[in-house]
């Protein structure tokens, strides 16, 4: 029987090489698990990228829930996003918020004309400090934030088809059970 | 035929010249990372030391004092305006850590997230030393059951 043991060691060490593997084409190795979930989002006072002397705050956005959509026209990343969001910002039943993150105005417009403007709105950082309070170190990145300045989900990286209606959508869905 | 004289000389200025390159790129890799306005060296060393123990969230393997990633930089430049503030070294990492979690330590609290990490060296030790010392105690049995070894004084 012991001369099995060898055997039963080097099967445990597979088991455990194939659970690795498996656990990372599930998880992102590099993403940064945010301390912000179910804490409300931090106040902000950003201008829109259309007119940078309008304003728009967190309080002003309070009252119903909305999806912040950080993205930039230098993200590689985000132009694969971008006609998932196209397709199926409308679906979500909540507004999508562009936050253009440290991104040039112009490049942002003319990112947005050519390859449409899935937002409701556009918020512009360009310094980027806002962004930090989030948490956020890239783009894209997301966070669905509810009625009452909450941020109740967050995704790092492109939104896909399969993330949107697995995580998104149950995530919006349970923010309407609340508040009926 | 050339002699050894010779070949060094003709060698030497490629190495100066070499050296001189090094030194170069050196110098540009320092001014890569932006002067700050400390008050004093202490302070200065002390914003060196800390920022070594943060993590750079673009490129996850450079810490903050390293790291040329533009994020790294905005982070950079808000320890250093949290130090003239007056905040200590603790506030500020509580300040990083509140927005990015624990990630940017690269000293790993305990919490129960870690628990593994801390504890599963020692427990996978302890458990090395469990197997090692039955195996022991069974041969030892073993050969107890057996006619006693002979003793013949030679330890080998």
């Amino acid at each position: 029987m012991s001369r099995y043991l060898p055997l039963f060691g080097f099967a445990l060490l597979l088991a455990l090489f194939g659970f690795g593997i498996w656990w990372n084409t599930q998880h992102d190795p590099n993403e940064v698990p945010s301390p912000l979930i179910n804490k409300p989002a931090p106040a902000f006072d950003l201008p829109t990228l259309d007119d940078p002397a309008h304003l728009v705050s967190k309080a002003s956005l309070l009252g119903k829930p909305y999806l912040l959509n950080v993205f930039a026209s230098w993200c590689i990343a985000c132009g694969e996003e971008h006609p998932v969001l196209m397709a199926e910002g409308r679906s979500l039943g909540i507004p999508v918020i562009g936050y253009n993150y440290k991104d040039q105005p112009q490049d942002a417009k003319d990112w947005l004309r050519t390859h449409g403007n899935p937002y409701d709105l556009v918020i512009a950082d360009f310094p980027g400090r806002t962004a930090i309070n989030f948490g956020v170190y890239g783009a894209p990145e997301s966070f669905l934030i509810d009625a009452h300045g909450v941020i109740r989900y967050k995704h790092i990286g492109p939104f896909t088809p399969k993330i949107i209606s697995q995580e998104l959508k149950p995530a919006i869905a349970a923010l309407a059970q609340e508040t009926r | 035929m050339l002699s050894v004289h010779h070949i060094l000389a003709r060698a030497c200025p490629r190495v100066w010249m070499m050296l001189v390159l090094l030194l170069a790129v050196g110098v540009a890799h320092a001014q890569a990372i932006e002067p700050l306005p400390f008050k004093d060296q202490a302070q200065e060393v002390r914003f060196q030391d800390l920022t070594r123990q943060l993590r750079c969230l673009v490129c996850q393997n450079e810490n903050l004092a390293d790291s040329n990633a533009e994020l790294a930089r905005d982070l950079r430049l808000i320890v250093f305006k949290l130090m003239q503030e007056g905040k200590t070294d603790d506030q500020i990492k509580q300040y990083l850590v509140a927005r990015y979690s624990s990630f940017v330590l690269y000293d790993p609290p305990l919490q129960p997230g870690t628990w593994l990490l801390w504890f599963g060296p020692p427990a996978i030790l302890l458990a090395g030393a469990g197997v090692v010392l039955v195996a022991i105690r069974r041969r030892r049995q073993a050969s107890a059951a057996m006619e006693p070894p002979i003793d013949n004084g030679d330890d080998w």
